[in-house]
């Protein structure tokens, strides 16, 4: 009955990412929008190493069964890491502009031909 | 940004112990439990935030430099490397898990299968929690206190 | 800028359509299409690092380049933002 219900999820989530960054004009929604994007990534890594019934990849008085894969939750952890830097940068970014210009306008601040 | 009331600091104070011990111990059992050094150190952090965010980013400032937080974080990431390549000096290959299997530290190998846990097991991986704990927890605390501390207002400038 | 907002929604569809196409017809859920390395891990883990807990052993033992690729990432971020900062405070 499951068919295919988180890959939808994932699909959905990098959609709604993408059209705040691609419609909205203010720099903190686009900030958010990159945040989206990214939670979708990480969620489709995690549900690409599930198999049929299986338990967490940790024996400590664990019940019997077939085990879940654990690379892909490897890399999912280094993911989320890279994320939370590449927000703190983004943010402290943010700040300095609207310290300059005094707006967070996207389409008043403008790029280097003036 | 300043403080809040009485009452905040009060229960925020009380808090913070318990959370540093949770998260403490996270980090200590993350070759047996789920856990390792990256979501200990978040939880710990998280803790911090909390006391920042009620007692004022100017009198934590005062009081914890940044210049501190920088200097925990490089000793962890030292830590780090400095384990892994204890590795290439004992063994064999960089990373080398260099105690697993002797009778020193960490060094005992548990029984196949499930069973109950033994903190005595796991090798170089819980020196390497350890390390990498301290890094994470010094690094997302230095982060959120900088940021906090540039988005203050004078009093009667704005 | 009305060129603009015409590319934008048609750049925007096409994303779309092949995003919610893919996820219809990827493999179902629940079935990993080649899975021999992580049966070996899951199978030697025990004995050959010495932890129950199989993804540590993966992120510290057996993928412990990529954790020191990430400590770094995450070193010269703190760096970064502390650097931006000390120019605006001062």
């Amino acid at each position: 009955m499951i068919f295919n219900v988180p890959f939808i999820a994932v699909a959905a989530l990098i959609l709604i990412g993408l059209y705040a960054v691609i419609f909205k004009r203010n720099l903190i929604k686009m900030v958010i929008g990159i945040t989206l994007i990214e939670s979708g990534v990480n969620l489709f890594l995690i549900t690409l190493g599930y198999r049929e019934g299986s338990i967490a990849p940790i024996y400590t008085s664990s019940p019997g069964g077939i085990m879940a894969l654990p690379a892909p939750q490897a890399l999912t952890l280094t993911s989320i890491v890279i994320g939370v830097a590449v927000l703190a940068l983004m943010l402290s970014l943010v700040i300095h502009i609207y310290r300059h210009h005094g707006t967070l306008d996207v389409r008043k601040i403008g790029g280097p031909e003036e | 940004m300043s403080g809040m009331s009485k009452i905040v600091k009060t229960i925020s104070g009380i808090a913070f112990p318990f959370i540093t011990i949770y998260g403490l111990y996270v980090i200590a059992h993350g070759h047996l439990t789920p856990g390792g050094g990256f979501q200990g150190g978040a939880i710990v952090a998280s803790g911090c935030a909390m006391v920042l965010v009620s007692y004022g980013a100017i009198w934590i400032m005062d009081r914890v430099k940044e210049k501190n937080l920088s200097i925990l974080e490089s000793l962890g990431a030292v830590c780090f490397v400095l384990l892994a390549l204890l590795g290439l000096g004992f063994g064999t290959v960089f990373f080398n898990n260099f105690l697993v299997g002797t009778n020193s530290l960490f060094g005992v190998v548990p029984a196949v299968g499930s069973g109950l846990a033994d903190i005595n097991t796991g090798g170089v991986i819980p020196l390497m929690n350890f390390a990498v704990g301290l890094k994470v927890i010094a690094g997302l605390f230095g982060i959120v206190l900088v940021m906090a501390y540039a988005s203050r207002t004078k009093e009667g400038n704005k | 800028m009305s060129r603009r907002d015409m590319s934008a929604v048609l750049s925007f569809s096409i994303v779309a359509i092949f995003l919610i196409f893919s996820a219809l017809m990827i493999h179902p859920f629940g079935t990993p299409d080649k899975t021999e390395m992580d049966d070996n891990i899951i199978t030697n883990a025990q004995t050959e690092t010495g932890a129950n807990n199989a993804v540590t052993s993966v992120v510290f033992d057996y993928r412990g380049f990529d954790t020191l690729g990430e400590a770094t990432i995450l070193f010269t971020a703190v760096a970064a933002v502390i650097m931006v900062f000390r120019r605006l405070n001062k």
